[in-house]
């Protein structure tokens, strides 16, 4: 009766059910998973039926390497609660979906992400909150790569004086008060709460999410009728080689998760941001480069850019087809991607410009989009408002 | 348990595509190509007849042969009037694309992205971005094609595998012939003259595939490539020295043999790091050019006209003339008969010993054609079932479509009729969204999906 029960918290569509007594985590793998012997849940998707080189790219490729490991249901059903859960702010006014927000394409539909309260108002951060799916693919995270892991990746806005605002103490103490978290933890990893198991808890749920059946796959898989003709025009300017757009944002992920110089003008408060070049001061090639965002969903998630600087992707298309980093501010030395600084001008017509927006639209696949708990083990709200 | 076997593509050529039988097609002289492609089946041939095809054409089926008729000097020609961005793109496994006289479109002439097993034969490339480009392909033929014009290179083999380069001619071009970011190459019987540089062989820093190594020249006749590097400003190709008959940058376990180079400006083999150019670094990367193996070559005239950077340090270092050039910290290269090779920087080096020749190495393509993935009924029902329908339905509630257990009471016993609803869905109840149609999964997958939901399904 558990598994049917809690599979259902997973699962979606569902609130979260009534348990009086204690918590449960799902024992079932969220959809598109298989439970393996081991327990941990392995993702399935038709691109395992296709063979490419190590890497990826073309329509009937194989996805790259899943880069997250795998995870127990508990451990992913665990992550989703503490994603909506305040507790892990110091404030305990904002979770992980304060900013990844379900109803806005796991981001918050902001030029530049929201943090802490600091005198009345909430700090504006300078970057944009990213979108979460399909991260369990890749190699690097936030804007400027800091983070290798999601588990490392986890912890930094949990610990930023500006975001979450909290210490390792703080949130060892919140959980470990919490007689039912004490309780998941330990259903979930036999051990009492830490920190590191809660960026392994954040870590198993964020790889959970996962879109692989919009529109576009099943165009891939052979569905020919599945984009209209004028988005099948927009996919191939997009991988054509004047556009260029599918040499970073490599399908089937549509993203290679570099880090690359596009030469984006500075923000709308007149700041310039050195991305990963701020980190390395030693790599004059990483001034300026920001990690290339995937573009599933995109259309969930404008404004664009690390800092808002496109409204719509009108915008993004025709800054790539017009300005391709020359829109980098004055005096910034910058090593712009070679497949974005062309010097002979627009290249793209009019009409490739647009049908490369419809295509994107045909990105659009949230069905697995996760269920917020309607109540959490701290009593708390699961996505309060900033 | 998932076990993936190996079997060979040729066997088992589309894992989703249906059976049929090959026909041939044949496009009338001007008509529109793309028409005739997207009503083709795996395994056809389209024909298309000589006249001047003013469009572009797109492959995204496997097993499809694309072939231009060729009447003396009347081809199929495909002209993008410089208006249009590629010629052909294919992203099929086991695509041809043989006999086009493609010209003037602004990005790539023939391309495949992500396609195994294919083969570029008997085409001519003029103008564009690259001639030819496979990108991300395992196990390639391009043989018979002659490319001219590129402002990159004409025939470009990019973060691919097992790929060979026969008998083309490439000249005019910034580059003739490359490997980049490729691993398993060869490239034999190759005519290319007046390209600034002859044939590169590159490991490109912030791509996804990270490595290049065993790859094969051999046989080759390259010859004055000394042409005005004429790469757009901004790109990496307007780095490429002048005046280079063959260039190693980055790869590892390059083979250069029996080639003639002759009256190459600069030098007729150059193997320098990742880093000579300006490329930024990528951690992931080796830079340096280690293992090269350079024997039995013919060369002549070479280094008469030094020109560039490179030239510039050729001649600081009070030399000319040279055959090989050596820059940076690569290991483990060797050069055979050294008194006989005007060469620079090639002091380290061992002297090649003879059972290093590539001499028999007939093919870098893999016997029987790229391995895919191959899975039992039982296993394609299971996992295109949590790969698809698991997004809308659980088992036994409610999600954006009907339960699983509802689905297996309504069509108990009638496969058939589950098979006919999911390929072709009618909306059937008002408070569920409209189910897409799967037909494209093929029948066998169809047939598959059903035994696993009717007979194996359980909460």
């Amino acid at each position: 009766m558990r598994t049917k029960i809690l599979a259902l918290t997973l699962l979606g569509g569902i609130a979260f059910p009534a348990v009086s007594d204690a918590w449960q985590l799902s024992d079932s793998c969220p959809a598109s998973h298989q439970k393996l012997a081991d327990g941990t849940c392995e993702l399935v998707t038709l691109y395992d039926f296709y063979a490419s080189p190590d890497q990826h790219g073309g329509v009937q490729a194989e996805l790259p390497e899943l880069l997250s490991g795998r995870f127990t249901p508990q451990q992913i059903d665990l992550g989703r609660i503490l994603f909506f859960d305040p507790i892990l702010s110091a404030e305990k006014d904002m979770s992980c979906a304060s900013c990844h927000q379900p109803e806005r394409g796991l981001s918050d539909g902001r030029k530049r992400s929201l943090g802490a309260t600091t005198g009345a108002a909430r700090t504006e951060l300078p970057r944009s909150t990213p979108s979460l799916w399909n991260v369990g693919f890749q190699p690097r995270f936030m804007w400027d790569g800091r983070a290798e892991t999601l588990e490392e990746q986890a912890l930094l806005p949990l610990f930023s004086e500006v975001e979450m605002g909290n210490t390792k103490e703080g949130v060892e103490t919140a959980l470990l008060d919490n007689p039912a978290y004490v309780q998941l933890f330990d259903d979930a990893f036999e051990a009492p709460p830490s920190v590191e198991r809660v960026g392994t808890a954040l870590a198993a749920f964020q790889a959970s999410l996962v879109s692989f059946n919009s529109r576009y796959d099943r165009y891939a898989h052979g569905d020919a009728s599945a984009l209209s003709p004028q988005e099948v025009l927009g996919m191939n300017a997009f991988r054509g080689f004047v556009g260029r757009c599918s040499q970073c944002h490599i399908p089937p992920l549509f993203t290679d998760s570099e880090l690359s110089v596009v030469g984006a003008p500075e923000n709308d408060l007149g700041h310039a941001d050195l991305g990963a070049g701020a980190l390395n001061t030693d790599e004059p090639a990483l001034l300026g480069a920001f990690k290339v965002p995937t573009l599933r969903n995109i259309t969930r998630t404008a404004p664009y850019f690390h800092s808002g600087q496109f409204e719509t992707l009108d915008e993004v298309v025709d800054f790539y087809n017009n300005d391709r980093g020359h829109m980098a501010p004055e005096g910034q030395d910058l090593k712009i991607h070679w497949h974005v600084h062309m010097t002979k001008g627009p290249q793209l017509s009019k009409e490739d410009m647009v049908n490369i927006v419809a295509f994107l639209s045909a990105l659009e696949d949230e069905t697995l989009m996760p269920t917020v708990p309607e109540k959490l083990p701290s009593g708390l709200t699961p996505v309060p408002g900033l | 348990m998932t076990t993936k076997l190996a079997l060979s593509s040729i066997l088992c050529t589309t894992i989703l595509g249906s059976a049929a039988y090959a026909a041939d097609i044949t496009v009338p002289s001007g008509d529109e190509i793309q028409k005739y492609v997207d009503q083709a089946q795996p395994g056809d041939t389209i024909l298309v007849e000589p006249g001047v095809y003013k469009q572009s054409v797109y492959i995204d089926k496997p097993n499809i042969t694309i072939r231009g008729l060729r009447d003396g000097d009347n081809w199929a020609v495909m002209d993008g009037e410089l208006i249009r961005n590629d010629g052909i793109i294919t992203s099929g496994h086991s695509s041809t694309i043989d006999g086009f006289f493609v010209k003037a479109y602004k990005g790539n002439g023939i391309m495949t992205q992500g396609a195994n097993n294919f083969t570029i034969s008997n085409n001519y490339v003029e103008g564009a971005f690259y001639g030819i480009f496979p990108q991300y392909g395992i196990n390639g033929l391009i043989t018979g094609n002659t490319v001219s014009g590129a402002e990159d290179a004409g025939v470009y083999v990019g973060m691919s595998d097992n790929v060979d380069v026969f008998e083309n001619i490439a000249f005019g071009n910034v580059m003739g012939l490359e490997f980049e970011n490729t691993r398993n190459g060869l490239m034999a019987n190759n005519h290319v003259y007046g390209n600034s540089a002859g044939i590169t062989l590159t490991l490109i820093p912030g791509l996804p595939v990270k490595d290049a190594n065993n790859l094969v020249i051999r046989d080759n006749l390259i010859e004055d490539n000394n042409i005005e590097n004429f790469a757009p400003a901004s790109s990496i190709a307007s780095q490429v020295p002048r005046g280079i008959g063959i260039g190693i940058v980055g790869p590892d376990k390059t083979t250069i043999e029996n080639n003639e180079i002759k009256n190459n400006g600069t030098a007729g083999i150059l193997v320098a790091d990742q880093t000579l150019f300006g490329m930024s670094t990528d951690p992931k990367n080796d830079p340096y050019s280690d293992e090269a193996i350079i024997m039995a070559n013919t060369f002549s005239g070479n280094g008469e006209d030094m020109t560039g950077i490179l030239g510039d340090l050729i001649k600081q270092a009070g030399a000319s003339g040279l055959d090989v050039v050596a820059l940076g910290k690569g290991r483990g290269s060797c050069l055979a008969n050294p008194d006989e090779v005007a060469s620079l920087g090639t002091d380290r080096w061992e002297t090649c010993d003879p059972s290093l020749s590539a001499a028999e190495m007939k093919t870098a393509m893999i016997p029987g054609g790229a391995e895919e993935p191959v899975y039992t009924a039982e296993q394609k029902g299971r996992l295109t079932y949590l790969a698809v329908c698991t997004g809308c339905h659980t088992y036994d509630s409610v999600l954006h479509g009907p339960s699983m257990q509802s689905i297996q009471a309504l069509y108990k016993d009638n496969a058939d009729g589950m098979i006919e609803y999911i390929s072709e869905p009618v909306r059937k109840r008002e408070d569920f969204p409209e189910m897409p149609p799967q037909a494209y999964l093929g029948e066998e997958n169809l047939n598959a999906i059903a035994d696993y939901i009717l007979n194996e399904l359980g909460g």
